[in-house]
Protein backbone atom coordinates (compact mmCIF):
# COMPACT_ATOMS: atom_id res chain seq x y z
CA UNK A 1 0.00 0.00 0.00
CA UNK A 2 1.26 3.45 -0.88
CA UNK A 3 1.19 5.40 2.36
CA UNK A 4 1.86 8.73 0.62
CA UNK A 5 -1.20 8.18 -1.58
CA UNK A 6 -3.27 7.36 1.46
CA UNK A 7 -2.08 10.47 3.24
CA UNK A 8 -2.70 12.65 0.19
CA UNK A 9 -6.41 11.88 0.60
CA UNK A 10 -6.42 13.19 4.19
CA UNK A 11 -7.34 16.85 3.61
CA UNK A 12 -10.18 16.18 1.17
CA UNK A 13 -11.70 13.50 3.43
CA UNK A 14 -11.52 15.85 6.41
CA UNK A 15 -12.97 18.65 4.29
CA UNK A 16 -15.96 16.48 3.41
CA UNK A 17 -16.59 15.64 7.06
CA UNK A 18 -16.47 19.28 8.05
CA UNK A 19 -18.85 20.25 5.24
CA UNK A 20 -21.25 17.55 6.43
CA UNK A 21 -21.35 19.26 9.78
CA UNK A 22 -18.60 17.64 11.83
CA UNK A 23 -16.68 20.12 13.92
CA UNK A 24 -13.03 20.32 12.95
CA UNK A 25 -11.55 18.75 16.10
CA UNK A 26 -13.82 15.71 16.17
CA UNK A 27 -13.67 15.31 12.40
CA UNK A 28 -9.90 15.35 12.48
CA UNK A 29 -9.81 12.64 15.17
CA UNK A 30 -12.20 10.54 13.08
CA UNK A 31 -10.02 10.89 9.97
CA UNK A 32 -6.96 9.80 11.99
CA UNK A 33 -8.88 6.71 13.11
CA UNK A 34 -9.86 5.98 9.54
CA UNK A 35 -6.23 6.29 8.38
CA UNK A 36 -5.07 3.86 11.05
CA UNK A 37 -7.85 1.46 10.03
CA UNK A 38 -6.84 1.78 6.36
CA UNK A 39 -3.25 0.87 7.15
CA UNK A 40 -4.54 -2.23 8.90
CA UNK A 41 -7.20 -3.35 6.40
CA UNK A 42 -6.11 -2.24 2.94
CA UNK A 43 -3.11 -4.55 2.48
CA UNK A 44 -5.39 -7.61 2.55
CA UNK A 45 -8.63 -5.98 1.41
CA UNK A 46 -7.93 -3.01 -0.88
CA UNK A 47 -10.97 -0.78 -1.54
CA UNK A 48 -12.17 0.00 -5.05
CA UNK A 49 -12.69 3.65 -4.11
CA UNK A 50 -10.06 4.58 -1.47
CA UNK A 51 -11.42 8.06 -0.83
CA UNK A 52 -15.02 6.87 -0.57
CA UNK A 53 -13.88 4.16 1.83
CA UNK A 54 -12.07 6.70 4.03
CA UNK A 55 -15.05 9.07 4.06
CA UNK A 56 -17.43 6.27 5.05
CA UNK A 57 -15.21 4.93 7.81
CA UNK A 58 -14.30 8.38 9.13
CA UNK A 59 -17.93 9.49 9.15
CA UNK A 60 -18.96 6.38 11.09
CA UNK A 61 -16.15 6.98 13.57
CA UNK A 62 -17.27 10.55 13.93
CA UNK A 63 -20.91 9.50 14.57
CA UNK A 64 -19.79 6.89 17.11
CA UNK A 65 -17.71 9.47 18.92
CA UNK A 66 -20.55 11.96 18.83
CA UNK A 67 -22.94 9.38 20.26
CA UNK A 68 -20.51 8.65 23.03
CA UNK A 69 -19.93 12.29 23.70
CA UNK A 70 -21.50 13.23 27.01
CA UNK A 71 -22.49 16.65 25.77
CA UNK A 72 -24.46 15.30 22.81
CA UNK A 73 -25.31 18.78 21.81
CA UNK A 74 -25.48 18.14 18.16
CA UNK A 75 -26.52 14.53 18.26
CA UNK A 76 -30.07 14.92 17.01
CA UNK A 77 -28.93 16.67 13.89
CA UNK A 78 -26.34 14.16 12.90
CA UNK A 79 -27.06 10.66 14.11
CA UNK A 80 -28.40 8.06 11.72
CA UNK A 81 -28.16 10.39 8.84
CA UNK A 82 -25.60 9.74 6.19
CA UNK A 83 -25.84 12.63 3.75
CA UNK A 84 -25.61 11.93 0.06
CA UNK A 85 -22.04 12.46 -1.09
CA UNK A 86 -22.99 14.94 -3.81
CA UNK A 87 -20.43 17.07 -5.56
CA UNK A 88 -17.41 17.68 -3.35
CA UNK A 89 -15.36 20.83 -3.80
CA UNK A 90 -12.19 18.96 -2.89
CA UNK A 91 -9.76 21.67 -3.88
CA UNK A 92 -11.44 24.36 -1.81
CA UNK A 93 -11.61 22.07 1.21
CA UNK A 94 -7.92 21.33 1.01
CA UNK A 95 -7.08 25.01 0.81
CA UNK A 96 -9.35 25.85 3.75
CA UNK A 97 -7.61 23.20 5.83
CA UNK A 98 -4.23 24.75 5.13
CA UNK A 99 -5.55 28.14 6.23
CA UNK A 100 -7.11 26.72 9.38
CA UNK A 101 -4.00 24.78 10.43
CA UNK A 102 -1.78 27.82 9.90
CA UNK A 103 -4.22 30.22 11.56
CA UNK A 104 -2.45 33.30 13.00
CA UNK A 105 -3.83 32.52 16.48
CA UNK A 106 -1.59 29.41 16.60
CA UNK A 107 2.03 29.44 17.67
CA UNK A 108 4.45 28.26 14.97
CA UNK A 109 5.09 24.90 16.66
CA UNK A 110 1.34 24.27 17.04
CA UNK A 111 0.64 25.24 13.44
CA UNK A 112 3.38 22.91 12.23
CA UNK A 113 2.06 19.98 14.29
CA UNK A 114 -1.55 20.55 13.26
CA UNK A 115 -0.67 20.90 9.59
CA UNK A 116 1.35 17.68 9.62
CA UNK A 117 -1.53 15.81 11.21
CA UNK A 118 -4.67 17.30 9.67
CA UNK A 119 -3.30 18.07 6.21
CA UNK A 120 -0.38 15.66 6.05
CA UNK A 121 -2.09 12.69 7.66
CA UNK A 122 0.88 11.86 9.87
CA UNK A 123 0.26 10.22 13.21
CA UNK A 124 0.96 11.98 16.48
CA UNK A 125 3.73 9.46 17.15
CA UNK A 126 5.45 10.24 13.84
CA UNK A 127 5.25 13.98 14.47
CA UNK A 128 6.56 13.55 18.03
CA UNK A 129 9.52 11.55 16.73
CA UNK A 130 10.29 14.17 14.12
CA UNK A 131 10.52 16.90 16.75
CA UNK A 132 12.08 14.80 19.53
CA UNK A 133 9.35 15.31 22.09
CA UNK A 134 7.35 12.69 24.00
CA UNK A 135 4.22 11.51 22.19
CA UNK A 136 1.99 12.70 25.06
CA UNK A 137 3.44 16.20 24.73
CA UNK A 138 2.76 16.27 21.00
CA UNK A 139 -0.78 14.94 21.55
CA UNK A 140 -1.43 17.81 23.97
CA UNK A 141 0.05 20.35 21.58
CA UNK A 142 -2.24 19.15 18.80
CA UNK A 143 -5.40 19.05 20.89
CA UNK A 144 -4.70 22.53 22.29
CA UNK A 145 -4.17 23.75 18.73
CA UNK A 146 -7.49 22.26 17.71
CA UNK A 147 -9.22 23.99 20.59
CA UNK A 148 -7.60 27.28 19.62
CA UNK A 149 -9.02 27.17 16.09
CA UNK A 150 -12.36 25.63 17.08
CA UNK A 151 -14.18 28.94 16.71
CA UNK A 152 -12.71 29.79 13.33
CA UNK A 153 -15.20 29.51 10.47
CA UNK A 154 -14.06 26.93 7.99
CA UNK A 155 -15.06 28.80 4.87
CA UNK A 156 -13.18 32.02 5.53
CA UNK A 157 -10.26 32.76 3.29
CA UNK A 158 -6.93 33.01 5.04
CA UNK A 159 -3.57 34.54 4.32
CA UNK A 160 -1.38 32.38 2.09
CA UNK A 161 1.73 33.93 3.66
CA UNK A 162 0.98 32.29 7.04
CA UNK A 163 0.61 28.90 5.34
CA UNK A 164 3.90 29.35 3.51
CA UNK A 165 5.73 30.19 6.74
CA UNK A 166 4.47 26.95 8.29
CA UNK A 167 5.52 24.86 5.29
CA UNK A 168 8.90 26.59 5.25
CA UNK A 169 9.37 25.63 8.91
CA UNK A 170 8.48 22.01 8.20
CA UNK A 171 11.08 21.94 5.42
CA UNK A 172 13.77 23.73 7.35
CA UNK A 173 13.53 22.37 10.88
CA UNK A 174 13.01 19.08 12.58
CA UNK A 175 14.80 15.80 12.94
CA UNK A 176 14.23 12.58 11.13
CA UNK A 177 12.22 9.83 12.68
CA UNK A 178 10.62 7.48 10.20
CA UNK A 179 9.25 10.51 8.34
CA UNK A 180 11.24 12.57 5.88
CA UNK A 181 10.07 16.07 6.83
CA UNK A 182 11.70 17.78 3.86
CA UNK A 183 9.98 15.43 1.41
CA UNK A 184 6.74 15.85 3.34
CA UNK A 185 7.03 19.64 3.14
CA UNK A 186 7.55 19.39 -0.62
CA UNK A 187 4.52 17.12 -0.95
CA UNK A 188 2.34 19.52 1.06
CA UNK A 189 3.57 22.57 -0.87
CA UNK A 190 2.96 20.80 -4.17
CA UNK A 191 -0.56 19.96 -3.03
CA UNK A 192 -1.10 23.58 -2.00
CA UNK A 193 0.13 24.86 -5.34
CA UNK A 194 -2.44 22.62 -7.03
CA UNK A 195 -5.16 24.20 -4.87
CA UNK A 196 -4.21 27.85 -5.29
CA UNK A 197 -2.57 29.80 -8.07
CA UNK A 198 -0.11 32.09 -6.30
CA UNK A 199 3.44 33.02 -7.38
CA UNK A 200 4.83 32.81 -3.83
CA UNK A 201 3.49 29.27 -3.39
CA UNK A 202 5.33 28.42 -6.59
CA UNK A 203 8.36 30.31 -5.30
CA UNK A 204 8.46 28.28 -2.08
CA UNK A 205 8.01 25.01 -3.98
CA UNK A 206 10.88 25.96 -6.29
CA UNK A 207 13.04 26.94 -3.30
CA UNK A 208 12.42 23.58 -1.63
CA UNK A 209 13.11 21.58 -4.78
CA UNK A 210 16.36 23.45 -5.45
CA UNK A 211 17.64 22.91 -1.90
CA UNK A 212 16.42 19.33 -1.78
CA UNK A 213 18.43 18.65 -4.93
CA UNK A 214 21.65 19.22 -2.98
CA UNK A 215 20.70 17.07 -0.07
CA UNK A 216 22.87 14.04 -0.80
CA UNK A 217 25.97 16.24 -0.92
CA UNK A 218 25.42 18.39 2.17
CA UNK A 219 27.01 15.90 4.54
CA UNK A 220 30.10 13.74 4.26
CA UNK A 221 29.69 10.01 4.93
CA UNK A 222 30.75 10.64 8.56
CA UNK A 223 27.91 13.15 8.96
CA UNK A 224 30.06 16.30 8.92
CA UNK A 225 28.87 19.38 7.03
CA UNK A 226 30.10 20.01 3.50
CA UNK A 227 29.88 23.72 2.56
CA UNK A 228 28.20 24.68 -0.71
CA UNK A 229 31.51 25.48 -2.45
CA UNK A 230 32.91 22.03 -1.65
CA UNK A 231 29.86 19.95 -2.53
CA UNK A 232 30.11 17.41 -5.34
CA UNK A 233 27.88 19.14 -7.88
CA UNK A 234 27.83 16.05 -10.06
CA UNK A 235 25.67 14.43 -7.41
CA UNK A 236 23.08 17.19 -7.29
CA UNK A 237 19.66 15.95 -8.36
CA UNK A 238 19.24 17.44 -11.84
CA UNK A 239 15.59 16.39 -12.15
CA UNK A 240 14.70 18.28 -9.00
CA UNK A 241 16.75 21.29 -10.15
CA UNK A 242 15.08 21.33 -13.58
CA UNK A 243 11.63 21.21 -12.02
CA UNK A 244 12.50 23.94 -9.51
CA UNK A 245 13.90 26.22 -12.20
CA UNK A 246 10.88 25.69 -14.44
CA UNK A 247 8.43 26.47 -11.65
CA UNK A 248 10.44 29.51 -10.64
CA UNK A 249 10.62 30.91 -14.17
CA UNK A 250 6.86 30.61 -14.60
CA UNK A 251 6.35 32.38 -11.28
CA UNK A 252 8.82 35.19 -12.01
CA UNK A 253 7.19 35.78 -15.40
CA UNK A 254 4.08 36.95 -13.57
CA UNK A 255 5.97 39.89 -12.15
CA UNK A 256 4.69 39.60 -8.58
CA UNK A 257 7.97 39.13 -6.78
CA UNK A 258 8.03 37.91 -3.20
CA UNK A 259 10.67 36.70 -0.76
CA UNK A 260 10.38 33.00 -1.61
CA UNK A 261 10.76 33.64 -5.34
CA UNK A 262 13.83 35.78 -4.61
CA UNK A 263 15.34 33.09 -2.37
CA UNK A 264 14.61 30.49 -5.01
CA UNK A 265 16.30 32.67 -7.63
CA UNK A 266 19.47 32.68 -5.51
CA UNK A 267 19.30 28.90 -5.10
CA UNK A 268 18.77 28.57 -8.86
CA UNK A 269 21.91 30.62 -9.58
CA UNK A 270 23.92 28.29 -7.33
CA UNK A 271 22.36 25.27 -9.02
CA UNK A 272 23.23 26.74 -12.41
CA UNK A 273 26.99 27.00 -11.71
CA UNK A 274 28.85 23.88 -12.90
CA UNK A 275 31.63 24.72 -10.41
CA UNK A 276 31.69 26.99 -7.35
CA UNK A 277 34.13 29.37 -9.09
CA UNK A 278 31.66 29.87 -11.92
CA UNK A 279 28.91 31.16 -9.62
CA UNK A 280 27.33 34.40 -10.83
CA UNK A 281 27.85 36.29 -7.55
CA UNK A 282 27.04 39.68 -9.08
CA UNK A 283 23.55 38.51 -9.92
CA UNK A 284 23.24 36.85 -6.52
CA UNK A 285 24.05 40.17 -4.82
CA UNK A 286 21.30 41.79 -6.91
CA UNK A 287 18.81 39.21 -5.69
CA UNK A 288 19.92 39.81 -2.10
CA UNK A 289 19.27 43.50 -2.66
CA UNK A 290 15.73 42.58 -3.74
CA UNK A 291 15.38 40.40 -0.64
CA UNK A 292 16.57 43.20 1.64
CA UNK A 293 13.98 45.45 0.02
CA UNK A 294 11.25 42.83 0.49
CA UNK A 295 12.06 41.67 4.03
CA UNK A 296 14.47 44.13 5.62
CA UNK A 297 15.79 41.12 7.52
CA UNK A 298 19.20 41.30 9.25
CA UNK A 299 19.79 37.62 8.41
CA UNK A 300 19.35 38.47 4.71
CA UNK A 301 21.83 41.34 5.11
CA UNK A 302 24.31 38.91 6.66
CA UNK A 303 23.96 36.50 3.73
CA UNK A 304 24.27 39.46 1.39
CA UNK A 305 27.63 40.34 3.01
CA UNK A 306 28.90 36.86 2.10
CA UNK A 307 27.75 37.33 -1.50
CA UNK A 308 29.34 40.79 -1.64
CA UNK A 309 32.58 39.20 -0.37
CA UNK A 310 32.51 36.83 -3.34
CA UNK A 311 31.42 39.40 -5.93
CA UNK A 312 33.60 42.35 -4.91
CA UNK A 313 36.27 40.77 -2.73
CA UNK A 314 36.56 40.02 0.99
CA UNK A 315 37.27 43.64 1.98
CA UNK A 316 33.93 44.70 0.49
CA UNK A 317 32.28 41.81 2.30
CA UNK A 318 33.84 42.85 5.62
CA UNK A 319 32.68 46.43 5.03
CA UNK A 320 29.10 45.19 4.47
CA UNK A 321 29.44 43.05 7.59
CA UNK A 322 30.67 45.97 9.71
CA UNK A 323 27.29 47.65 9.33
CA UNK A 324 25.53 44.71 11.01
CA UNK A 325 24.98 43.84 14.67
CA UNK A 326 27.68 41.34 15.68
CA UNK A 327 25.21 39.53 17.95
CA UNK A 328 23.46 38.17 14.84
CA UNK A 329 23.61 34.39 14.63
CA UNK A 330 26.52 33.29 12.40
CA UNK A 331 27.95 36.81 12.24
CA UNK A 332 31.24 35.58 13.73
CA UNK A 333 31.40 32.63 11.34
CA UNK A 334 30.93 34.96 8.35
CA UNK A 335 33.62 37.29 9.70
CA UNK A 336 35.99 34.35 10.10
CA UNK A 337 35.39 33.24 6.52
CA UNK A 338 35.89 36.72 5.06
CA UNK A 339 39.09 37.26 7.08
CA UNK A 340 40.43 33.94 5.82
CA UNK A 341 39.68 34.95 2.24
CA UNK A 342 41.42 38.22 2.95
CA UNK A 343 44.54 36.32 4.05
CA UNK A 344 44.39 37.21 7.76
CA UNK A 345 44.62 33.62 8.94
CA UNK A 346 45.34 34.32 12.61
CA UNK A 347 42.22 36.46 12.97
CA UNK A 348 40.22 33.93 10.99
CA UNK A 349 41.32 31.04 13.24
CA UNK A 350 40.44 32.99 16.38
CA UNK A 351 37.02 33.92 14.96
CA UNK A 352 36.28 30.37 13.80
CA UNK A 353 36.95 29.12 17.33
CA UNK A 354 34.72 31.84 18.75
CA UNK A 355 32.01 31.07 16.18
CA UNK A 356 32.19 27.40 17.20
CA UNK A 357 31.40 28.37 20.80
CA UNK A 358 28.33 30.26 19.56
CA UNK A 359 27.23 27.63 17.04
CA UNK A 360 23.51 26.80 17.21
CA UNK A 361 23.96 23.08 16.46
CA UNK A 362 26.54 20.34 16.83
CA UNK A 363 27.22 19.86 13.13
CA UNK A 364 28.05 23.53 12.72
CA UNK A 365 30.09 23.56 15.90
CA UNK A 366 32.20 20.64 14.72
CA UNK A 367 32.58 22.19 11.29
CA UNK A 368 33.72 25.56 12.68
CA UNK A 369 36.09 23.91 15.16
CA UNK A 370 37.60 21.97 12.27
CA UNK A 371 38.05 25.22 10.31
CA UNK A 372 39.90 26.77 13.28
CA UNK A 373 42.01 23.63 13.65
CA UNK A 374 42.84 23.62 9.94
CA UNK A 375 44.16 27.19 10.09
CA UNK A 376 45.97 26.62 13.38
CA UNK A 377 47.68 23.61 11.80
CA UNK A 378 48.88 25.93 9.05
CA UNK A 379 46.87 24.39 6.25
CA UNK A 380 44.89 25.96 3.43
CA UNK A 381 41.63 24.64 2.09
CA UNK B 1 18.19 -1.41 35.98
CA UNK B 2 19.53 1.93 37.14
CA UNK B 3 19.79 5.20 35.31
CA UNK B 4 22.94 7.26 35.41
CA UNK B 5 23.85 10.66 34.10
CA UNK B 6 27.26 10.99 32.49
CA UNK B 7 28.02 14.67 32.80
CA UNK B 8 30.65 16.41 30.75
CA UNK B 9 31.94 19.75 31.98
CA UNK B 10 33.59 22.57 30.07
CA UNK B 11 35.08 23.68 33.38
CA UNK B 12 34.69 22.75 37.01
CA UNK B 13 36.34 19.36 36.67
CA UNK B 14 40.08 18.77 37.16
CA UNK B 15 42.06 19.13 33.94
CA UNK B 16 42.15 16.16 31.60
CA UNK B 17 45.45 14.32 31.05
CA UNK B 18 45.50 15.22 27.34
CA UNK B 19 44.24 18.77 27.84
CA UNK B 20 44.50 20.61 24.50
CA UNK B 21 41.71 22.91 23.24
CA UNK B 22 39.95 21.35 20.28
CA UNK B 23 40.78 24.12 17.81
CA UNK B 24 44.47 23.22 18.36
CA UNK B 25 43.96 19.63 17.25
CA UNK B 26 44.55 18.45 13.71
CA UNK B 27 41.28 18.48 11.71
CA UNK B 28 41.39 14.67 11.29
CA UNK B 29 41.69 14.31 15.07
CA UNK B 30 38.43 16.22 15.47
CA UNK B 31 36.78 13.95 12.92
CA UNK B 32 38.07 10.89 14.77
CA UNK B 33 36.76 12.26 18.08
CA UNK B 34 33.28 12.96 16.69
CA UNK B 35 33.23 9.49 15.14
CA UNK B 36 34.17 7.90 18.47
CA UNK B 37 31.34 9.72 20.28
CA UNK B 38 28.79 8.75 17.62
CA UNK B 39 29.93 5.14 17.63
CA UNK B 40 29.76 5.03 21.42
CA UNK B 41 26.13 6.22 21.47
CA UNK B 42 25.21 3.89 18.59
CA UNK B 43 26.73 0.92 20.42
CA UNK B 44 24.80 1.71 23.60
CA UNK B 45 21.61 1.82 21.55
CA UNK B 46 22.31 -1.69 20.25
CA UNK B 47 22.98 -2.96 23.79
CA UNK B 48 19.73 -1.38 25.00
CA UNK B 49 21.49 0.93 27.46
CA UNK B 50 21.19 4.32 25.74
CA UNK B 51 18.51 6.75 26.98
CA UNK B 52 19.46 10.22 25.87
CA UNK B 53 22.39 12.39 24.90
CA UNK B 54 22.47 16.15 24.51
CA UNK B 55 25.07 18.86 24.03
CA UNK B 56 24.63 22.34 25.46
CA UNK B 57 25.75 25.71 24.23
CA UNK B 58 28.43 27.15 26.53
CA UNK B 59 26.54 30.40 26.89
CA UNK B 60 23.34 30.67 28.89
CA UNK B 61 21.45 33.07 31.12
CA UNK B 62 20.69 33.05 34.84
CA UNK B 63 17.05 33.82 35.56
CA UNK B 64 15.19 34.40 38.79
CA UNK B 65 11.66 35.42 39.88
CA UNK B 66 11.54 39.07 40.90
CA UNK B 67 8.17 39.36 42.58
CA UNK B 68 4.53 39.72 41.63
CA UNK B 69 3.87 41.59 38.41
CA UNK B 70 7.53 42.06 37.59
CA UNK B 71 9.42 40.44 34.76
CA UNK B 72 12.02 37.87 35.79
CA UNK B 73 15.53 39.14 36.44
CA UNK B 74 18.15 37.88 34.06
CA UNK B 75 21.84 38.06 34.74
CA UNK B 76 25.11 36.30 34.31
CA UNK B 77 27.27 34.69 33.41
CA UNK B 78 28.59 35.13 36.95
CA UNK B 79 32.33 35.42 37.31
CA UNK B 80 32.33 33.24 40.41
CA UNK B 81 30.66 30.34 38.57
CA UNK B 82 33.33 27.67 38.36
CA UNK B 83 31.25 25.02 36.69
CA UNK B 84 29.93 24.85 33.16
CA UNK B 85 28.12 21.85 31.74
CA UNK B 86 28.94 20.87 28.17
CA UNK B 87 26.46 18.08 27.77
CA UNK B 88 25.32 14.73 29.01
CA UNK B 89 24.45 11.19 28.22
CA UNK B 90 21.84 9.23 30.14
CA UNK B 91 22.31 5.48 30.34
CA UNK B 92 20.19 2.74 31.82
CA UNK B 93 22.42 -0.08 33.00
CA UNK B 94 22.38 -3.13 35.27
CA UNK B 95 24.93 -2.01 37.79
CA UNK B 96 27.13 0.76 39.11
CA UNK B 97 30.12 -1.18 37.82
CA UNK B 98 28.75 -1.15 34.26
CA UNK B 99 28.13 2.60 34.53
CA UNK B 100 31.74 3.18 35.62
CA UNK B 101 32.99 0.99 32.80
CA UNK B 102 31.04 2.98 30.20
CA UNK B 103 32.07 6.34 31.64
CA UNK B 104 35.68 5.17 31.43
CA UNK B 105 35.24 4.29 27.77
CA UNK B 106 33.68 7.64 27.00
CA UNK B 107 36.55 9.42 28.75
CA UNK B 108 38.97 7.55 26.48
CA UNK B 109 37.65 9.38 23.38
CA UNK B 110 40.63 10.33 21.22
CA UNK B 111 41.93 13.91 21.35
CA UNK B 112 45.08 15.76 20.31
CA UNK B 113 47.66 13.45 18.75
CA UNK B 114 44.98 10.77 18.49
CA UNK B 115 45.60 9.91 22.16
CA UNK B 116 42.77 9.46 24.70
CA UNK B 117 41.68 12.72 26.35
CA UNK B 118 41.38 11.10 29.81
CA UNK B 119 38.88 13.81 30.73
CA UNK B 120 36.94 13.62 33.98
CA UNK B 121 33.27 12.76 33.54
CA UNK B 122 30.85 12.97 36.41
CA UNK B 123 28.69 9.91 37.04
CA UNK B 124 25.47 10.70 38.91
CA UNK B 125 22.77 8.15 39.73
CA UNK B 126 19.16 9.21 39.14
CA UNK B 127 16.86 9.25 42.15
CA UNK B 128 14.24 6.67 41.30
CA UNK B 129 10.62 5.92 42.08
CA UNK B 130 10.21 3.99 45.35
CA UNK B 131 9.90 0.23 44.85
CA UNK B 132 6.55 -1.49 45.16
CA UNK B 133 7.77 -4.13 47.61
CA UNK B 134 9.30 -2.56 50.65
CA UNK B 135 9.55 -5.36 53.21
Amino acid sequence: MNEALLRSLTPSVLGILVRRGADFAAGEDAVQDALVEAVRVWPTDPPRDPKGWLVTVAWRRFLDATRADAARRRREDLVDEEPAPGPTPAVDDTLQLYFLCAHPSLTPSSAVALTLRAVGGLTTRQIAQAYLVPEATMAQRISRAKRTVSGVRFDQPGDVATVLRVLYLVFNEGYSGDVDLAAEAIRLTRQLSAAIDHPEVAGLLALMLLHHARRATRNAPDGSLVPLAEQDRGRWDTTSIAEGVQILQAALARDRLGEFQAQAAIAALHADAPAAEETDWVQIVEWYDELVRLTDSPVVRLNRAVAVGEADGPRAGLAALAALDDALPRHTAVAAYLHERDGDLATAARLYAEAARRAPNLAERDHLTRQAARLNAGRGR
Amino acid sequence: MAKYLLLKHYRGAPAAVNDVPMDKWAPEEITAHVQYMNDFAARLETTGEFVDGQALSPEGTWVRYDGEGRPPVTDGPFAETKDLIAGWMVIDVDSYERAVELAGELSAAPGAGGKPIHEWLELRPFLTEPPTITE
